[in-house]
């Protein structure tokens, strides 16, 4: 590890937060296609995100700033371990496991932010996204410890490029089927897309835990959601869509995953906190046992179908 | 540099109020008849979102407070609480006769007639009530002041604090509260 480490990491965060950006904005206008509107410039979401740091902001006490500072440096801090196209900033520090508890970091951060701004539809915010988030991950880390069982590794670089070479056969997604469903699935969840957006609903809970943000916090808040997003959905393109040989292949595959949860997204009415942990302990759940339970005793998916 | 009379922003400013101008995000405190025109205009016939304008779901999110209509007395003071929440840049806008002088309820005992003397309004937007197009030409003209830095309700309201205060308090009134807080 030395200089070069670091500043491949710092070019990783601008390239990713332009393309995440510019890839929110042009998701903005595929949304207003759907409902059969013009909609906004596809830079408009980088004119919303300055607009907001130029704006004062108000405090509600130093956990309410400091978990923001914390959610956003736990975040970029994840982004940097993601491989993208086999490129890692700090080669051999791409495990599943240090993602996960990373991720974790910016998480609580954001949780501990929401909480400490007093407001009560925060903490209901926060309450439903943390339940969100243990019915989406159940299912989807039963896939992917299945995963890691198969392939014995558990780096998202190693798993990634194990399915290329093949074409698209031999992506995860079309090995294990069932997993690959699953991960769609709950990347919806991840993402906070419809019918899984109840912890955010604005006409219900006020935009849940982003209710007391205003100004440059808000902006803060805005710019870790594009980084927060980039880690989700580069997860399941590296675990089951075969990552990229090229940036421009990982770019395309990001791209089409990201535009389709967004088509799903816009179709979708919103379930209920209580609905959408049903549904995931029921079908997502159901689907990853019984991929795990395949792969595991018969080898199906590991082995080629053919 | 030759001085100017009018614009007297630095390049930071104004390249900030370039942003501001392009995406306003708006809170709707739905007073009067008014609201039942800002759906339309938000959805597909008229689509708001190509102007970079959008709804918000809590005042301190938001850049436009939008008074859609008349106001009683009692609503008066948590408009003033909403306003009062926001972060500046924060602006104003009036819609319909009502927050102008009165309009229908020019002489009804529980509305205020004249919004700007207790907040400070940007800009009007006429008619009982506006029609869709009229909301969206008024929005272009509040984009064209913001970004020549003329909407500037907000400073005004920072430096007649005092004069805005009096208003508040003489239409308010005094409020006896008897709850379990206030015994
Ligand atoms: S101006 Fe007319 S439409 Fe608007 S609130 Fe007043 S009476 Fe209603």
């Amino acid at each position: 590890m030395n200089a070069m480490n670091f500043i491949y990491a710092f070019l990783m965060l601008v390239f990713v937060f332009i393309f995440q950006t510019s890839l929110t904005g042009f998701n903005r206008k595929v949304t207003a296609r759907l409902q059969k509107r013009y909609g906004a410039r596809w830079y408009q979401q980088f004119l919303d995100i300055f607009k907001a740091m130029r704006k004062d902001s108000t405090t509600h006490g130093w956990v309410f700033d400091f978990g923001v500072i914390m959610a956003l440096g736990g975040i970029m801090a994840t982004v940097i371990f993601i491989p993208v196209a086999g490129f890692r900033a700090f080669p051999g520090t791409d495990n599943v496991f240090v993602i996960s508890y990373l991720l974790a970091v910016g998480m609580l951060g954001m949780a501990m932010s929401a909480a400490g701004s007093g407001n009560p539809w925060a903490s209901i915010g926060v309450g439903r996204a943390l339940t969100n988030m243990l019915a989406y991950d159940i299912p989807l880390m039963i896939v992917i410890f299945t995963m890691i069982f198969a392939f014995d590794s558990a780096s998202v670089g190693e798993l990634a490029k194990m399915q290329q070479g093949m074409g698209i056969l031999g992506w995860n997604a079309f090995r294990m089927p069932l997993g690959g469903i699953v991960a769609v699935i709950a990347l919806m969840g991840m993402l906070g897309k419809k019918p899984f957006d109840s912890f955010i609903a604005p006409a219900e809970i006020a935009s849940g835990p982003m209710v007391e943000y205003g100004g440059k916090h808000l902006g803060f808040m805005f710019i870790l959601h594009e980084f927060m997003t980039f880690i989700e959905v580069s997860l399941i393109i590296n675990l089951f869509f075969g990552g990229g040989a090229t940036i421009w292949e990982y770019m395309l595959k990001y791209a089409v995953l990201y535009t389709f949860t967004n088509i799903v997204s816009g179709v979708m009415p919103r379930f209920k906190i209580d609905q959408a942990v049903k549904y995931f302990y029921r079908v997502p759940l159901a689907m990853a046992i019984i991929q795990g339970i395949v792969v595991i005793f018969t080898g199906l998916g590991v082995t080629i179908w053919f | 540099m030759v001085l100017d009379k009018k614009d007297t922003r630095n390049i930071w400013e104004k390249i900030g109020d370039y942003f501001s101008a392009n995406s306003i995000w708006m809170k709707w405190y739905c007073t009067g008849c008014g609201a039942i025109e800002m759906p339309p205009t938000m959805t597909s016939r008229f689509d708001m979102e190509r102007l970079g304008m959008g709804p918000m779901a809590t005042p301190r999110q938001a850049d436009v407070l939008l008074i859609t209509g008349y106001l009683s007395t009692k609503t008066l003071r948590r408009v003033i609480y909403s306003y009062e929440q926001m972060n500046s840049p924060r602006y104003i806008v009036g819609f319909g006769s009502c927050t102008i002088n009165g309009g229908i309820y020019y002489d009804s005992y529980a509305t205020i007639n004249q919004l700007d003397k207790y907040l400070p309004v940007d800009l009007y937007i006429a008619g009982c009530m506006p029609r869709p197009e009229a909301i969206m030409n008024g929005f272009a003209a509040l984009i064209e002041m913001i970004k020549k830095g003329e909407a500037n309700g907000w400073r005004h309201y920072q430096e007649n604090y005092e004069w805005y205060k009096k208003n508040q308090l003489e239409s308010l009134g005094e409020v006896i509260i008897n709850d379990e807080f206030h015994e």
